[in-house]
C-alpha cells in the first residue's frame, strides 16, 4: 500500500514576497543542441542575405558606368552603351498581372470545386493529384507547349480581342489592321498575352493548393448553422467558406504572383524580345527581367554582366516584397493562422 | 414515426415513434450516446449531411412527410430551425447581419426598414435586444457565450420557423446564461414548437411539458423507453429504467 501523500503549500515566514528563481538552466546536451540548431538557422539567413548583398553590390559598378538612367532607360543596347531596366520591369509586371488574371478565377473555382462540390473521395483525390501534377511539369515543357501548340490557337483570339475590344488600350494593336481580310498572324506572335497565359498554368497549381487548404479548414459549426437556416450549398459557401478563406485566397494568389514574376524559361521560349514599354499586350514583343538575363547572359561583356546582375537584384527585391506581403496577409487572417504554408 | 437510423452499418436508432404537439416544449432526455441528437438532426434533415448516414421511417410535419421526394430540403429547414450546442454566430458579419443571415441565405429580399424591424423583433424575442441595440454593427463574435447563443436563437427565429430544435443549447454556458435562455424558451413557446435535447434533468422539468426518455443499452440501438407529460415521467414513471434515470441512479 502506498503511503498517503499530501500536498503541502508552505510559506516561510522569513522569506520576502519576491518571485523565486525556478529555471534550473540548461543541461549541456540542451545547450549543444540549441546552438547547433540556431547555427543552421542563422546560416540559412546568411545564405539568403548574401545572395541579396551580392546582387545589390552589382548596383555600384552598374550605376557608376551607366548612371541613374539605368532605371529610366528602356532599351537594352550594350553596343551603344544605352542600358536600362525600365522596360523589363514593366514587362515583368505586365506578364505577371496577365498570368494572375487568367490564373485567379481558374484556381479559385477549381479549389472550390475540389473542396466543396467534388462527388466522393476518389474524385477529389484524383483532382488533387492532377492539379499537383501541374506543378511538377518542368517550365521548359510549358514553354514548348506554349510556343508550339498554344500560340497558333491564341492568335485568332488575339485578333478577335483587338477587333472587338480594341477601344481598351490594352487590346489595341496598332501595327496591323485586324479587320483586314488577310490579317497578319505574325503580328500577334510572341506577345505578353501568350506568355501570361503560359505562366498562368504554372501559377494555378500553387494558388489552388493554398486555397484548397484554407477551404478545408472552414469550421463545421458555422457550416451547419448556415444549412440549419435553410441555406443552399452556394449560400453556405458564400457566407462561411469564402469569408473564412479570404486570407488564404489573397495569400495564395500573391504567392502565385511571386512565382510568376520570376518565371524564366517559359517566357523566354515564347516572347520576341523587344525592350519597349507598351500597354498593348496582344502585339508581338515584350521582355521580362528573367528572360532578359537568360537571353543575354551568354554574350555579356563585363559591364553588361554587372548590369544584368543589377537587374536581377531589382527582381529579387520585387519578389521579396510580394512574398512578404503575401505572408502577412495569410498570417493575419483566421484561416492563415491555422495553415502552414 | 418508426424512425430508425444508421451511420454506415451501425444502427443507432431503433423504431422511434414520437408525437410532439405544437406550441409546446418537448424535452428529449437520456444518457450520452443514446441517439437523442441523431434523432433531433433527423427532424430537420441534417442527419443526411453525413456521408454514411441513412434512415427509415417518416417524419410528418402537419401530416406531410418531410422526406418525401417532392419536399425541398431548404424549405423544410426554414420551417424547422435548429440551435446548436456550441454557439456559432458568423464571425465575419455584424450582429445585425447575423440575425438577417437567414434571409440572405434563403434568397428572401426585404427592404431595409423591414430588415431593421425583423432584426429588432427577433432580438427581442430572443431576449437580446436591450443588450445589443446600441452595438448592432459589431461583429457577431464580440459577444459573451450566453449572448452568442441568444444571437443564434434570434437568427433562427428570424426566418419564422414553426418548430425550433435545440441541441443541448445550454451545456456550454454558465448558470446565469442558462437561466436567461430557459426564460427565452418559455417566452417563445407560445408561437413556436420547441424540441430540446438536454442532459440536465432539472432543466427538462423546468422548461418542458412533454418529455421522452431515450436509452441505448450495451450495443443496441437507441429507442424511446417512455414518453409522456413531464410531470408524469418524473413524478410517476412507468418503467423502472426511467425511474432509475430520473432519480440519478445512472447517466
Amino acid at each position: 500500500m502506498r503511503p498517503a501523500m499530501s500536498l503541502l503549500l508552505e510559506s516561510r515566514p522569513e522569506s520576502v514576497d519576491q518571485p523565486r528563481q525556478i529555471d534550473p538552466g540548461l543541461t549541456t546536451e540542451d545547450r549543444i543542441f540549441r546552438s547547433s540548431v540556431s547555427a543552421v538557422g542563422v546560416f540559412v539567413l546568411v545564405l539568403t542575405g548574401s545572395i541579396g548583398v551580392f546582387l545589390g553590390y552589382q548596383l555600384i559598378p552598374t550605376l557608376g558606368h551607366y548612371g541613374f538612367r539605368f532605371f529610366t532607360e528602356t532599351r537594352w543596347l550594350p553596343e551603344q552603351d544605352k542600358v536600362g531596366i525600365a522596360a523589363v520591369v514593366v514587362g515583368t509586371i505586365v506578364v505577371a498581372i496577365i498570368a494572375l488574371t487568367v490564373a485567379f478565377p481558374l484556381a479559385l473555382l477549381t479549389a472550390l470545386f475540389i473542396s466543396e462540390y467534388a462527388p466522393g473521395q476518389k474524385v477529389k483525390a484524383t483532382l488533387v493529384a492532377v492539379v499537383d501534377l501541374m506543378a511538377a511539369v518542368p517550365s521548359i515543357i510549358y514553354g514548348l507547349w506554349g510556343a508550339a501548340l498554344l500560340q497558333p490557337q491564341v492568335q485568332p483570339l488575339s485578333r478577335w480581342l483587338s477587333q472587338n475590344l480594341g477601344w481598351i488600350p490594352f487590346f489595341k494593336v496598332s501595327s496591323t489592321n485586324p479587320d483586314a481580310a488577310a490579317w497578319e498572324p505574325t503580328k500577334y506572335v510572341g506577345s505578353a498575352f501568350i506568355a501570361g497565359i503560359v505562366v498562368a498554368m504554372m501559377v494555378i497549381p500553387l494558388a489552388c493548393s493554398v486555397m484548397r487548404g484554407v477551404f478545408a479548414l472552414a469550421p463545421l459549426g458555422e457550416r451547419e448553422a448556415a444549412y440549419a437556416l435553410g441555406s443552399t450549398r452556394w449560400g453556405m459557401i458564400r457566407t462561411v467558406v469564402l469569408p473564412f478563406g479570404r486570407g488564404g485566397i489573397i495569400g495564395g494568389t500573391m504567392l502565385g504572383m511571386g512565382r510568376a514574376l520570376g518565371e524564366t524559361i517559359a517566357v523566354l521560349l515564347i516572347i520576341s524580345p523587344d525592350t519597349v514599354i507598351k500597354l498593348s499586350i496582344l502585339t508581338t514583343g515584350t521582355d521580362t527581367i528573367s528572360a532578359l538575363i537568360a537571353g543575354r547572359f551568354g554574350e555579356a561583356t563585363s559591364h553588361q554582366l554587372t548590369a544584368l546582375l543589377a537587374a536581377g537584384f531589382v527582381l529579387f527585391l520585387i519578389t521579396l516584397a510580394v512574398n512578404t506581403v503575401a505572408a502577412i496577409f495569410i498570417g493575419r487572417s483566421r484561416s492563415g493562422a491555422a495553415l502552414e504554408i | 414515426m418508426n424512425v430508425s437510423a444508421w451511420f454506415g452499418r451501425n444502427k443507432v436508432l431503433e423504431r422511434v415513434n414520437l408525437a410532439m404537439p405544437e406550441r409546446t416544449v418537448t424535452a428529449l432526455i437520456g444518457p450520452s450516446g443514446c441517439g437523442k441528437s441523431t434523432f433531433l438532426r433527423i427532424l430537420n434533415r441534417m442527419h443526411e449531411s453525413v456521408a454514411s448516414a441513412a434512415l427509415s421511417g417518416e417524419v410528418r410535419l402537419n401530416g406531410e412527410d418531410i422526406y418525401a421526394p417532392a419536399q425541398r430540403i431548404t424549405e423544410t429547414r426554414k420551417r424547422i430551425g435548429m440551435v446548436f450546442q456550441k454557439p456559432n454566430p458568423f464571425p465575419a458579419m455584424s450582429i445585425e447581419d447575423n440575425v438577417a443571415a437567414g434571409l440572405r441565405l434563403t434568397g428572401t429580399r426585404v427592404s431595409r426598414s423591414d430588415k431593421a424591424d425583423l432584426v429588432e423583433r427577433s432580438l427581442t424575442r430572443a431576449g437580446l435586444w436591450n443588450e445589443v441595440k446600441d452595438r448592432l454593427a459589431q461583429p457577431g463574435s464580440a459577444l459573451s457565450g450566453g449572448q452568442q447563443q441568444r444571437l443564434c436563437i434570434a437568427r433562427s427565429l428570424a426566418v419564422d420557423p414553426e418548430i425550433l430544435l435545440m441541441d443541448e443549447p445550454c451545456s456550454a454556458l454558465d448558470p446565469t446564461s442558462t437561466r436567461r435562455i430557459e426564460q427565452t424558451i418559455a417566452e417563445i413557446a407560445s408561437d413556436v414548437t420547441i424540441v430540446i435535447v438536454t442532459h440536465n434533468m432539472q432543466q427538462a422539468q423546468r422548461v418542458s411539458e412533454h418529455c421522452a426518455f431515450f436509452l441505448a443499452e450495451q450495443r443496441t440501438p437507441g429507442s424511446i423507453v417512455e414518453a409522456g407529460l413531464t410531470k408524469d415521467l418524473f413524478g410517476s414513471p412507468k418503467d423502472k429504467r426511467t425511474a432509475d434515470y430520473v432519480n440519478g441512479r445512472f447517466g
